[in-house]
């Protein structure tokens, strides 16, 4: 399987939920220094539920569509859902290979909703190795 | 007499590799034989801990790592032995700089770097500046990365300037500064001139005495030699003026119980156990590239760098970044591609066994003054092929194709 695959290079061309929300109860922002990836996640929580999202963001083809891809599977889901996702998810939602190379892209995505989460609680952002672990960090 | 590249590339075991077209040497120089021969040489035959003991492997080691020195002395034109210092790379010999001679700055004390600096040419001088309270300011360029003079005047004629830092080569755009100018502006106004000669030590000769130039920096690694080694050189008179950097063994003259005095100059600065393989390693670069003449190694590089511009400025929608005249190109070429994001196709370009760089560079000043967040670096070395640049046209073009 390709790393572009055509649902990859659809969801970069065509992003699902790119835009801004009225009133967002948290809204982060994540880069990826290395390569000036970035992605603006906007949460609308109600009873510790997604209610809504949008996202804004630049950057390869594999962050981008990453961010458009999960949009699609967070709406109604728990904080604790969410947190409990993990890299191999994010991997299998992609349904395509990716090399350590090209993880903190594809991690972008996670890495910037979970630390949206962390805001609205009022927590510290965790760190790209809590994230992706210390093969893709730089 | 020109190159012969076919039995060049002989000599670099890592180009057997068929599958690969390696051109991202602006990172790192692969290694010809010769070079890693001398280190293996050296630990199967002479090696011990230089500068310490009475015994003959020490001090084969010694005068071997001594020779090394010898060899960098040369490379350089440097007037005295003792004006070389082994660092661990480029970066540390300008972080030695910005930590011994800049914690001597005072607060109205100004550090001038260019926006074509590498962030190891930038970060140490933001730490020196909190450490010391001296400002760091920006000498500005065009938008082909051309330094405005102007713009260094300005900055020398509020006499507080005590150091220019500014880079020999762009790693990004591939232009030269015009260091005499600069240098001589510099000390016409009582600033000394540090030059990162990271990417230039590998693309053309270097004469620190013509120059005038007071630090210059370089690594191995990438003049074909091996990592884990860089050169600090610096003037005499002021390195002897300079505190120790690290502290530790061999830096030291003697240690009391109430405290310490440092070891003469280069010594003051090589704390611990050096990289003494490594040093052996740079100095079989060094030797391995004499067997060339720089006019050869630079008319090599500059055709294959108009052969990368004629490929590059023939595909739709590849911006070329830097200088419109090749001739004032050396050792790379950067560009961005309408609809791809670097790394996209760098990794397309990978998949075909092209090696390229892609980001910022280390340069985030750079690509924000372009107005740019990331761009794509063709880089070229000795063992480069005409043959190799022409693949990067077509794979450009695939990938652009992909992604319409």
């Amino acid at each position: 399987m390709d790393l572009y695959a055509e649902n990859i290079l659809d969801h970069y061309r065509n992003p699902r939920g790119k835009g801004a929300l009225q009133q967002p109860t948290v809204a982060h922002e994540e880069v990826n220094v290395a390569c000036g990836d970035a992605l603006t996640v906007e949460l609308k929580l109600e009873k510790n539920q997604v209610a809504d999202l949008a996202w804004t963001g630049t950057g390869c083809a594999i962050s981008q569509a990453g961010m458009s891809i999960l949009n699609e599977e967070l709406r109604g889901k728990s904080s604790d859902e969410i947190e409990a996702l993990k890299r191999e998810d994010i991997i299998v939602l992609l349904g395509v290979p990716i090399s350590p190379r090209r993880l903190k892209c594809a991690m972008l995505c996670l890495h910037t909703v979970k630390n949206a989460l962390r805001k609205a609680r009022g927590e510290e952002p965790q760190s790209w190795l809590m994230t992706v672990g210390l093969e893709a960090t730089d | 007499m020109a190159l012969t590249i076919p039995a060049i590339r002989r000599q670099f075991p890592l180009l057997a590799r068929e599958d690969l077209t390696y051109l991202d040497t602006a990172a790192t120089a692969q290694k010809p034989q010769a070079v890693l021969d001398a280190m293996r040489e050296f630990y199967e035959r002479s090696y011990a801990n230089p500068h310490r003991g009475m015994h003959i492997l020490a001090e084969e080691a010694t005068v071997a790592f001594e020779d090394a020195r010898k060899s960098v002395q040369r490379f350089l034109n440097a007037e005295h032995l003792e004006e070389i210092v082994f660092t661990k790379n480029c970066t540390e010999a300008i972080n030695l700089v910005a930590r011994s001679w800049g914690s001597q700055l005072k607060k109205k004390d100004a550090i001038a770097v260019s926006l074509l600096e590498h962030h190891s040419n930038i970060v140490p001088w933001f730490q020196c500046r909190e450490q010391t309270g001296a400002q760091v300011a920006w000498i500005e360029i065009d938008d082909e990365g051309h330094i405005l003079l102007d713009s260094l005047d300005r900055l020398l004629a509020k006499g507080d300037v005590k150091l220019v830092a500014i880079t020999a080569l762009s790693n990004v755009l591939g232009v030269r500064p015009p260091l005499e100018e600069i240098i001589c502006r510099a000390h016409a106004a009582g600033a000394l001139v540090l030059l990162d000669a990271a990417q230039a030590a590998g693309h053309g000769p270097i004469d620190v005495q013509k120059l005038d130039c007071d630090f210059l920096a370089f690594s191995g690694h990438k003049i074909y030699g091996p990592t884990g080694i860089g050169v600090l050189y610096a003037k005499r008179e002021i390195l002897e003026a300079m505190p120790p950097f690290l502290g530790g063994g061999k830096m030291i003259r003697e240690v009391r119980e109430d405290g310490f005095s440092p070891a003469d100059i280069p010594l003051r600065f090589e704390a611990g156990t050096q990289p003494v393989a490594e040093a052996i390693g740079l100095r079989a670069a060094i030797e391995w590239g004499e067997q060339f003449t720089w006019k050869d190694r630079i008319a090599h590089e500059r055709e294959l760098l108009k052969r990368a511009t004629s490929v590059l400025s023939g595909i739709d929608g590849v911006s070329l970044l830097g200088p419109r005249s090749v001739d004032e190109r050396s050792s790379c070429i950067s560009f961005t591609v309408e609809g791809i994001h670097p790394h996209d196709l760098t990794d397309i370009l990978g998949r075909k066994g092209i090696c390229m760089r892609a980001g910022h560079h280390c340069t985030q000043p750079l690509h924000r003054r372009l107005g740019i967040i990331a761009s794509t670096r063709l880089s070229v070395g000795i063992y480069n092929t005409l043959e190799e640049i022409d693949r990067v046209g077509p794979a450009i073009t695939d990938a652009r194709a992909r992604f319409a």
